[in-house]
């Protein structure tokens, strides 16, 4: 296939904006992966979609010894969804970990028969009593409203649609962003900016740049996907918690301080030194993310699939996770592409060279 | 609607910071009106000579050009701001909401850590929360802080921020567009939300016979488990105060504003008493006391990023007031009402 044109958008803000702005709630993603599609379709050798709904680019390299990396970045956002309908209101449940202390007031977009606005609606404070002012709202307390009358909403909106957050993504200052859904829209522009560097790069490996679905109720896409790709080494690409008043300290990491480089046993410690070495050559700044155990991550699923996948994972920090109100770097984003592309350059040509103990 | 309700509700303008709202009232009002005045505390005056001019009966109507919002404290070294509410904002409603600062409309986020839910059941008190603008230069303590929020129509109704009491501003305009037999003046408030503050200016150097305060005001009509009385419910017209948490309404203007209303066929409710307040408590303390009234379009979710309201409540609420001032609310009230 002839690359015979360019993508549509290499600044990383705009196209933070066009992710972070299209819903894909999980278990809904045809917006966001038709999205997705248009800007990585100019960068890779094939695209296909699977059965549960995985974007996939084939991006093939030099080598003929058939070597595949794949690449994991899930597109698909928390959101809700519509469990009742109840005089002229919805009532709604949580799809993945939603925060619900950030939910009241915020405005939302209903994908019923057609788009609907809609924010959640809660009783003002003006008619509470001072002791109910002091609670947080619990999700009995909270419903959305579309300014419908009970018959014209019933016409336009049934249980089980979809729901997801309304809100624009902008710049604020020093290079900085808001927006929702930046977990994990950050690491898809990280994916199509680091394959936007290769497009000027050899490399030897097979490239499988995955978009996953579903990872925020359970990693269920990567699980399929890295099953289909049988990969020889795995790469998450996800978001991890900065640093902000009220994050824990050993768990965040600093904002604007590179890609956080995960570390634990989730991750494959050769794979990993190979990660660090190109940071360290190619001078990208960057953190070491302690991962105890469950990383959170599509890292998680990709590591033991079929006879077990070595895996890495890097991860942008990401203010304010799972509000309407996250906030990125985006420099950060920038450098998490340059760290990719370098370590997938960095590949070795003989897998014995990630063995974990050199057996001779 | 109208593009000046759109206008209204898209300015900011917190207490003590109206001159944005105020200019776009002035541009409104110029050619309808006989005189305009803005005086020391910043209430903006409209005055409309009368057609009966046998008899002299002065009306105040007003409506408040501040909205609720927020003011920098001070500006943190890692670009993180302290700030309070001027006005009343619901702690609840503020983690993960988008601001703008000061005159430059820098954006922001109103901080919220992760799991911070899992870390006990309370609300953040708003002295503990925090705007990040991502270190935006150039703002320092004072700046006003609103909620970023467009207005539009939003299924049957319409949304936006700060309809309290911009809804009141837009109905004012709207009424002195028209010719009544009493002199009119129209008095757009500042300080509302801090305590009814410029009403009581207004109303002691306007010195009417009357007054009617316009308002967005409380709708409670969510479902809900126990039968509550719903405060103001939308679409159900014009809600008249009998009694709030700031005065006691003057019987005859309720009557008059009821008996108007069933004259012209016009829907109307109670709203439901010892809820909110308004510059009628100023006003009807002024000088020797003024028999004053409120009368409010309902609306969800006030003192949010997004209110909601029906357009048909804003167009019943002019007319009410206008058949009014054309009728018994254009004359002289009698001292004392005659049950007949």
């Amino acid at each position: 296939m002839t690359r015979d044109r360019q993508p549509p958008e290499t600044d990383s803000f705009s196209l933070l904006k066009e992710l972070s702005e299209t819903p894909g709630v999980s278990g809904q993603e045809e917006r966001i992966r038709a999205c997705v599609s248009v800007h990585m379709a100019p960068l890779v050798d094939d695209l296909r979609t699977d059965t549960l709904g995985n974007l996939t680019g084939h991006k093939r390299g030099i080598n003929p010894s058939g070597n595949k990396v794949m690449l994991a970045a899930h597109m698909d956002e928390i959101g809700l969804i519509v469990t009742r309908l109840e005089k002229g209101f919805l009532r709604f449940a949580p799809v993945g970990g939603v925060d619900l202390g950030a939910l009241p007031a915020q405005e939302v977009t209903v994908h019923g028969r057609t788009e609907l606005p809609g924010l959640i609606a809660s009783r003002p404070p003006h008619v509470l009593t001072q002791q109910e002012r002091e609670k947080p709202f619990t999700k009995a307390e909270l419903f959305i409203d579309v300014g419908l009358s009970a018959d014209a909403l019933a016409e336009s909106v049934s249980v089980g649609d979809f729901i997801s957050v309304r809100q624009n993504a902008a710049e604020l200052g020093n290079g900085q962003a808001t927006g929702k859904a930046l977990d994990n829209r950050v690491s898809v522009v990280v994916l199509l900016q680091a394959l936007r560097l290769l497009q000027q790069r050899s490399h030897a490996w097979d490239i499988f740049a995955v978009v996953t679905v579903q990872e925020e109720i359970g990693l269920r896409g990567a699980v399929t996907a890295a099953f289909q790709t049988a990969p020889d080494v795995g790469i998450a690409l996800d978001v991890t918690y900065a640093e902000q008043p009220g994050a824990s300290a050993e768990e965040a990491m600093p904002m604007g301080g590179g890609p956080a480089i995960g570390l634990g046993p989730n991750l494959h410690p050769v794979l990993r030194e190979l990660m660090v070495d190109a940071a360290e050559r190619t001078e990208i700044p960057y953190s070491n993310e302690v991962l105890p155990g469950n990383s959170g991550t599509d890292a998680w699923a990709m590591q033991v699939s079929q006879s077990g996948v070595p895996t890495a994972l890097i991860s942008v920090p990401v203010r304010n996770m799972h509000t309407p109100a996250e906030t990125v770097a985006l420099k950060d984003i920038e450098r998490s592409a340059r760290l990719l592309a370098e370590t997938i350059c960095a590949l070795p040509d003989d897998m014995s060279a990630l063995a974990l103990d050199s057996n001779g | 609607m109208d593009e000046l309700l759109e206008k209204l509700s898209n300015a900011r303008g917190v207490a003590g910071q109206e001159g944005e709202v105020r200019a776009i009232l002035r541009e409104a009002l110029f050619e309808h009106v006989d005189e305009l005045s803005v005086d020391s505390i910043g209430n903006l005056i409209a005055r409309k000579k009368g057609s009966d001019t046998a008899r002299s009966h002065r009306v105040m109507l007003a409506a408040h050009m501040d909205e609720v919002g927020g003011i920098v404290m001070r500006a943190n070294s890692d670009g993180t701001l302290k700030f309070r509410s001027v006005g009343g904002l619901d702690p609840r409603i503020l983690p993960g909401k988008r601001v703008r600062i000061g005159e430059e409309k820098a954006p922001g986020v109103i901080l919220r850590a992760p799991h911070a839910a899992r870390s006990g059941r309370r609300v953040m008190p708003i002295s503990d929360l925090l705007i990040d603008t991502g270190g935006a230069g150039g703002i320092k303590p004072g700046d006003m802080i609103t909620f970023e929020s467009s207005y539009e129509e939003y299924g049957a109704l319409l949304k936006g921020k700060s309809f309290d009491d911009r809804v009141g501003c837009y109905m004012l305009v709207e009424l002195l567009k028209g010719a009544y037999p009493c002199e009119l003046v129209g008095v757009f408030t500042v300080q509302e939300e801090i305590g009814l503050r410029g009403a009581g200016v207004a109303a002691y150097a306007v010195e009417p016979d009357a007054a009617v305060a316009l308002e967005g005001t409380v709708a409670d009509d969510l479902p809900r488990q126990q039968d509550i009385s719903p405060t103001t419910e939308l679409g159900k017209g014009p809600a008249i105060s009998v009694m709030d948490r700031s005065a006691h309404a003057d019987r005859r203007l309720v009557r008059i504003l009821a008996e108007t209303a069933a004259a012209h066929d016009i829907p109307w409710q109670f709203k439901q008493p010892g809820v909110g307040g308004t510059d009628v408590g100023s006003i009807h303390l002024a000088r020797g006391g003024v028999p004053a009234v409120a009368v409010a379009v309902p609306c969800r979710y006030i003192h949010t990023p997004a209110a909601l309201m029906d357009p048909a409540d804003v167009k019943n609420t002019i007319r009410l007031v206008s058949n009014a001032l054309s009728g018994p609310l254009g004359r002289p009230l009698r001292a004392e009402w005659s049950e007949e």
